[in-house]
């Protein structure tokens, strides 16, 4: 591909969803900056434009930089020498090529350098990113971590780090290390204040982390002597240029192999405390995880994109039997699928962006003036679907990017099982995204509450209002008896009111919810563009609703007498 | 003290990836077929002068170009990399240029830009392939120039010396010359940096006074009108024969002694083949054949 946003059409569209004017005219207040910097947007029209053109230029720089670059990188993969991390020399020069177009600390405000964009639109870049490289993917957009730095760090340090990160330096988030991966309230990275140079020291172990040698880390740590939970943790920062952190080891992994992941020694690590102590854990990290969610979740869209692509352009030259491979239906099914999930999948990916910008764009004035009661309003229920929509966004789209990757390989045939073609190296990359950030089984444990409070089943229902075309509206019908099929089931785990019980069928409780949810956003695209979405619509409806009725039947089925049988 | 650096680029058409309608059936180009774009190595040229600008605070990029109204495009794609400003030459009289005529329209240009101490353009451009008119604009300025240009080493602002690598047969050489001068930049120099996202928002709306003409014809009104005031940068100069007080005669279908006898469509084909075993003999017999048909070397 020439260029990975203009060759995909279907990101236009999501661009140029209604939601965006308000997203913009909150995110640019009235359009004030339009005064003070030339490269400001003179109105909504003017501000789409400027990120169409922006998507353009990293979708050039994708295909004519970083995608040509993605097998060497892939094989030569970075170095550790005297605790510092080489980058492999393709990731040098994507890196540089981002750096000159200027697409860091994209989303900061342009006080700072940055271009003020929404999520949406950067999240977008981030997806085109992954689509070529998703380990390269990793490094330029850990520059979301700035997000946290902005609505947590005080004004001094947003002069001084803010600015950087735009001019192009990497970051960091050093939250697991050995004994804490999942369960983050054991982390026992000490910070303690050293009165005599009036700083925080950091010292011990951190494992796992991506980007380990970057100029800006965030780290977690505890900061409360004696505490053993969450409670005692904060979050500092830690620059580079004080020295006291060393990369001990990179990682060798499945996948990924551009992205370093690091084993971290500090020692006596100069670092400074960001926000509050002791909200570290219960308050920054949170906000932390919930923005690299979304980027993960954007980074199995990519490689799903990836891995349709791949697959769509084998088929058609692969001949069997003399035909294509893809004039076969075991074969036009494998791809109709793919390109269903990935479809419904990014329509989940950018409605969440956009519930996020409303309440992150609402949040932010809320800092510098107080909220009408109806704005209050608007950031609380968009709050409250980002967080329940972010779960579902980064669960669904990793399981999609791996179960795309495997059909990918399968397409291939026996081709694909050789190092030769790029699906194995999606199939390897595609792996990581519903482990990292969390694993698929916690976001789960993050989504069920809204499955039980009806929170999606509101959603749900307010989604079966929305205006639909002619064409369309049998399959919303169907939908909506599938929702009937979740709330049965819901209500049924409710009342037998057993805490096991809902964990053990949580996870097919949250993939109802989420196909359902998938089901009317691919219908509500379908509305709006039929020629794009038509196709997807029907066959991811077809999918979700077989899907749907899997689970229906399992729980419908599942005795609690049943779950002795599970365990070991 | 900073450098004055003009970059000569080109619009030409996409010729590198030439489809059967690339050509009209009386020999000529079809442009409609082929897109527009910044001449390849004119890019590479526009890498150099940037990068000295980056080396030489308070230096200026200028980009001139000659051709109708569209090319307009060229001078804002210098911009949304790191230019500061553009020169666009468009004249009827100016249509129709060989070589000679259009090195003619350039070197006058450059005149009228004044003190410039490095005109800078690629080696060549992809729909004539010539290399003729960097030398020339250098020979009617009376300037040293070096061609085929792969990286500018150094500029000494005291001794006003340049040093430079250039590209030739077998490997490279350094050289060094005196300001002003001009410079041919071949394709195998650095790339050119990508667009950057505050530049191209900058100066999206750049447009030549043809562009406008061409929005407001239909009676449609140029949108954010009221800019173009505001912001005197985002109208792109444009220059008439008389702007750069050229002789006519010298411009354009007068001034070029070239004349079009006829085009030819050649068709590739392979001719013969060889096979040879991976005998040590062949193989050396091979080399020596490559070379002395200049296939290899």
């Amino acid at each position: 591909m020439e260029n990975y946003y203009t060759e995909v059409p279907e990101l236009k569209h999501h661009l140029n969803n209604p939601m965006m004017q308000r997203i913009c005219e909150l995110k640019e207040r009235e359009y004030r900056d339009k005064d003070e910097f030339d490269y400001a947007p003179l109105d909504y029209n003017d501000a789409m434009d400027s990120y169409d053109r922006i998507l353009a230029i990293t979708g050039e720089i994708t295909g004519e930089v970083v995608a040509p670059n993605a097998e060497g990188v892939d094989e030569e993969g970075p170095h550790c020498e005297n605790g510092r991390v080489e980058y492999a020399s393709g990731t040098k020069r994507n890196l540089d090529a981002m750096v000159k177009a200027g697409l860091n600390g994209m989303t900061m405000p342009r006080r700072f350098g940055g271009l003020n964009f929404p999520i949406t639109p950067y999240t977008m870049c981030a997806e085109i990113v992954a689509a070529a490289d998703a380990g390269f993917g990793n490094i330029w957009s850990l520059q979301d971590c700035i997000e946290t730095l902005y609505e947590f760090g005080n004004e001094e340090q947003h002069s001084r780090f803010i600015p950087r990160i735009c001019a192009g330096e990497t970051m960091s988030m050093d939250l697991t290390e050995p004994d804490a991966g999942s369960d983050l309230q054991s982390v026992m990275l000490k910070a303690t204040f050293d009165e005599e140079a009036n700083c925080w020291r950091l010292n011990g172990v951190k494992r796992f982390i991506t980007n380990g040698d970057a100029q800006l880390h965030l780290v977690l740590a505890r900061s409360e002597e004696g505490t053993r939970d969450g409670r005692g943790l904060s979050m500092f920062i830690y620059d580079k240029n004080e020295g006291g952190v060393d990369v001990r080891r990179i990682e060798h992994k499945l996948g990924i192999h551009g992205s370093p992941t690091c084993e971290l020694v500090y020692k006596n690590a100069k670092a400074e405390l960001c926000g509050d102590r002791k909200l570290g854990l219960i308050k920054y990290v949170m906000a932390l995880m919930n923005g690299a969610r979304l980027g993960i979740a954007a980074q199995s869209v990519g490689l799903s994109q990836a891995a349709y692509n791949e697959g769509l352009a084998y088929a058609k030259d692969r001949k069997q039997f003399g035909k294509a491979i893809i004039e076969f239906p075991a074969v036009y099914d494998m791809l109709a699928t793919m390109k269903a999930k990935l479809d419904a999948g990014r329509s989940l990916l950018y409605q969440t962006s956009r519930y996020v910008d409303i309440y992150k764009a609402l949040d932010d004035i809320s800092r510098e003036r107080k909220l009408t009661p109806e704005e209050r309003q608007e950031q609380k229920k968009y709050a409250k679907l980002a967080d329940s929509f972010t779960p579902l966004s980064k669960g669904m789209n990793s399981e999609y990017a791996n179960q795309n990757a495997y059909d990918c390989i399968q397409i291939h045939g026996g081709s694909g099982f050789m190092m030769e073609y790029a699906c194995q190296r999606i199939y390897r990359d595609a792996r990581i995204t519903s482990i990292y950030e969390g694993t698929t089984q916690l976001q789960t444990v993050a989504a069920i509450r809204y499955v039980t409070n009806g929170s999606y089943m509101q959603t749900i229902r307010e989604f079966e209002t929305v205006e639909c075309s002619e064409e369309m509206k049998p399959l919303l019908d169907r939908v909506k008896a599938m929702a009937d099929k979740l709330d049965a089931c819901a209500n049924k785990i409710k009342e037998a009111a057993n805490q096991d019980l809902l964990d053990i069928v949580a996870r097919r409780l949250v993939e109802m919810s989420a196909d359902i949810i998938m089901s009317h956003l691919i219908i509500q695209d379908a509305t709006r563009n039929a020629e794009l979405f038509t196709k997807s619509a029907v066959v991811y409806v077809n999918y979700a609703e077989a899907e749907v009725e899997k689970h229906n039947k399992f729980i419908e089925n599942f005795e609690v007498e049943d779950m002795e049988n599970y365990k070991k | 003290m900073s450098l004055k650096i003009v970059v000569l680029a080109k619009q030409v058409p996409d010729t590198r990836n030439v489809g059967k309608d690339a050509m009209n059936a009386d020999g000529t180009i079809n442009r409609a077929a082929l897109p527009a774009i910044f001449n390849p190595e004119d890019l590479n040229a526009l890498e150099q002068a940037l990068r000295l600008k980056d080396t030489h605070p308070g230096s200026t990029v200028t980009i001139l170009t000659m051709g109708p109204g569209r090319a307009a495009e060229i001078i804002r794609e210098g911009l949304y990399r790191g230019a500061d400003n553009g020169y666009l030459l468009t004249d009827r009289a100016f249509a129709g240029a060989d070589t000679l005529a259009t090195s003619y329209a350039i070197a006058t240009a450059i005149k009228r830009i004044n003190n410039c101490d490095i005109i800078i353009g690629g080696r060549q451009a992809i729909d004539g392939d010539t290399a003729q008119v960097g030398p020339q604009v250098a020979e009617k300025l009376g300037l040293s120039q070096i061609t085929y240009t792969e990286e500018i080493i150094s500029v000494d602002e005291a001794t006003r010396r340049i040093t430079a690598k250039r590209h030739i047969d077998g490997g490279v050489e350094i050289v060094e010359g005196p300001l002003p001068i001009v410079l041919t930049v071949n394709g195998s120099a650095a790339e050119c940096r990508p667009r950057n996202a505050k530049l191209v928002q900058k100066y999206k709306r750049a447009l030549g006074s043809q562009e406008k003409a061409a929005i407001t014809k239909e009676g449609a009104e140029l949108p954010y009108a009221d800019l173009y005031e505001k912001r005197p940068y985002l109208n792109i100069a444009e220059w008439s024969v008389a702007d750069v007080c050229g002789d006519i005669q010298e411009c354009g279908l007068s001034g070029s002694p070239t004349k079009v006898k006829k085009i030819e469509n050649i068709i590739f084909q392979a001719k013969e083949n060889k096979t040879l075993t991976s005998s040590d003999d062949e193989m050396e017999g091979l080399i020596v054949e490559l070379l002395a048909n200049h296939t290899i070397g």
